[in-house]
């Protein structure tokens, strides 16, 4: 028998009447999240990554499709039914309660022995690192230490599924950057699955195990987070995830000639649209040989940026590149704007993306 | 010089509050304490017996006033929360619409309004007389110049200002925290009385004290649409100031009718105060 996965949607579809117009936030989402996974759902805002997530906690019932947990049909079954926690946007903690009674409200709500509630929301303080906190108030706390009692507060009832909707966007960087190692931390030590939310595409690429890159209501790639960034499936996954240059032609024969060079792109005919990553292209005075995709240029911005250089090197066809130069040995050798150079990279680095 | 500012700030409202609340309260005090009459004039006698007299003549009366108000209080209670909820939470965009609506009748006296009440509810008006000729009702069934009437029109008087504060104080419950409760196992009834409730008393607090005083000192509605059963203390404090001209009887009720009123909010904010409040809906 094959293992359940914690949850997993089947043709989910969510439809809003606005105006008296059908819309489609969620256009159909089949997926599978596996249990102990740390799964991200990212994508920009409106995309429907916040609505999918509320259809598992519950709160939006699909218009069409199934929802299920560890197998279970629970589509139609309440949020107060479902062994699923949410950590909230902005936290949606219980103001006229202390961190105490913040926590333990799940345990109380499902009648767990006094001192069974006692010895769980003291243990689960300690991983968040708030005992001794207690007594406090929600707005007596720092935004770091609200965000680690909604995280108890889920945690605590040891959910099938956590579900985190974008739990970090009120931090500042520092604390943002600390949090999300953090989270990891706990994920580990739990082992419960989370489903995690988010536009920051580094936050997902940090945490994840997988990221389902969400676009205008449809899952654009499903991958885990290497492939996610270095073979974008998408021109849409291209351009959300990280800095990426698209070069557009005709091929024939593996071949899509531009401006005077030469874009390798195996096996394609035809129409096709190239991706290619900054950091993953030379520049050089001379054309490189070799078998190589190398395509001349004309440097127009060189922009200094400490760890490495950014370049943006227009192509003749009016096409603008941008390439990452790491300063590793010494940044003498680099190319000044109104240069004329050679931009190279393996054939494996870029990939043909749509049709 | 600096230092001195806010004080000056506040100057004005001091001044106000000193000469048009103490001031008058200080001359009713004495006058409470006075014997005399209209027409040759009042003398300071520290009369204590004025309150005893006016006690023992009056009490029902008091006592009806502290009835009346409190079942009208109830009863805003009752009208007023689900009316703000259902604006604070399902308002959506037209609220501020809703809000006016609920303000309108503030831009016709509050005596007209009363006295309208009276014409709608005369035993033979628009609607009791209509639903007598149709032989819905006895003909000699009547509304005015009952418990109910004066009641009644407390409650409608007053409800706005029951309504508005709860309103406010709903209006600032993230509705998130409400998923938040359902997300933790908890009902929608269960979500209610333990996040939305607790956090919405503060208003009901500020409701309860700002119709419940009013309505218990209203002498219009008792005497517009009660009858000579319904008289409230504020009635009898009007007759014996303006027809009588019996000044210290009147004086003496009204710091009767303030003692207890004051000392009816204090144990209700000593027993009810907002902090308590939520100590307690926390457990």
């Amino acid at each position: 028998m094959t293992e359940l996965n914690a949850i997993a949607l089947e043709g989910v579809v969510k439809e809003y009447l606005s105006h008296g117009e059908v819309v489609q936030a969620v256009k159909g989402i089949t997926l599978d999240i596996a249990e102990g996974e740390f799964f991200s759902l990212l994508g920009p805002s409106g995309c429907g990554k916040t609505t999918t997530m509320r259809m598992i906690a519950g709160f939006e019932e699909p218009s069409k499709g199934v929802v299920r947990l560890h197998g279970q049909d629970v589509t139609n079954v309440p949020p107060n039914k479902r062994d699923v926690n949410m950590v909230f946007q902005s936290y949606a903690l219980f103001p006229h309660m202390s961190v105490w009674d913040n926590v333990a409200f799940g345990l109380k709500q499902r009648k767990t022995p006094q001192a069974e509630i006692k010895q769980r929301v003291g243990e689960m303080l300690e991983i968040v690192d708030l005992a001794g906190r207690e007594k406090r108030r929600p707005r007596e706390m720092s935004g770091g230490q609200q965000q680690r009692v909604a995280l108890a507060r889920a945690l605590v009832n040891r959910p099938r599924a956590l579900l985190l909707d974008e739990p970090l966007g009120a931090l500042d960087l520092k604390l943002r950057q600390a949090m999300q190692i953090e989270l990891k931390r706990i994920q580990r030590e739990v082992g419960i699955t989370f489903v995690y939310v988010t536009h920051d595409q580094s936050e997902a690429l940090t945490m994840s195990d997988r990221i389902a890159v969400m676009n205008d209501g449809l899952v654009e790639q499903l991958a885990g987070p290497r492939e996610i960034y270095e073979r974008p499936a998408t021109a849409f996954v291209a351009g959300f995830i990280g800095t990426s240059n698209l070069l557009a032609g005709t091929a024939s024969g593996g071949t899509l000639e531009l401006g005077g060079g030469k874009v390798l792109v195996p096996d394609r005919d035809g129409p096709v649209t190239v991706t290619v990553r900054p950091e993953k292209i030379t520049i050089s005075t001379d054309k490189p040989g070799g078998d190589v995709s190398a395509v001349p240029g004309t440097v127009a911005e060189v922009v200094y940026l400490g760890t490495y250089n950014s370049y943006a090197v227009s192509l003749a066809d009016g096409a603008e590149v941008t390439v990452f130069q790491q300063n590793a040995h010494d940044s003498t050798t680099t190319a000044e704007r109104g240069d004329s150079v050679w931009l190279s990279w393996q054939a494996r680095h870029s990939y043909a993306i749509g049709s | 010089m600096r230092r001195l500012t806010p004080y000056l700030l506040a100057l004005p409202s001091w001044m106000w509050l000193s000469i048009f609340l103490v001031v008058p309260l200080a001359a009713m005090a004495s006058v409470s304490l006075q014997t005399g009459n209209a027409i040759d004039g009042f003398a300071m006698t520290f009369s204590f017996s004025n309150y005893a007299d006016a006690l023992s003549t009056y009490s029902p009366q008091l006592f009806r006033s502290l009835g009346y108000g409190a079942l009208a209080t109830v009863a805003m209670l009752l009208i007023g929360y689900p009316v703000a909820y259902w604006i604070a939470f399902k308002g959506g965009r037209r609220k501020s619409v809703y809000l006016f609506l609920l303000l309108l009748p503030f831009f016709v006296s509050f005596v007209l309004r009363t006295i309208s009440w009276g014409f709608l509810l005369s035993d033979d008006g628009i609607l009791l007389g209509t639903l007598k000729s149709w032989g819905l009702l006895p003909a000699g069934f009547h509304v005015l110049a009952t418990t109910f009437a004066v009641v009644a029109g407390l409650t409608y008087n007053w409800l706005p200002f029951m309504i508005l504060p709860i309103y406010v104080s709903l209006e600032r419950v993230d509705p998130r925290t409400v998923e938040a409760a359902q997300d933790l196992y908890a009902s929608r009834a269960a979500a209610f009385r333990r996040v939305v409730l607790p956090l919405s008393l503060p208003g009901v607090f500020a409701g309860v004290l700002m119709t419940f005083v009013p309505a218990t000192a209203d002498p219009v509605n008792a005497q517009v649409l009660g009858g000579t059963g319904n008289t409230m203390i504020g009635n009898i404090i009007q007759t014996e100031y303006l027809t009588n001209l019996d000044y210290p009887t009147a004086s003496a009720l009204s710091f009767t009718l303030m003692a207890m009123l004051l000392v009816g909010i204090f144990v209700y904010a000593k027993a009810l105060g907002t902090e308590n409040v939520l100590e307690a809906a926390a457990r």
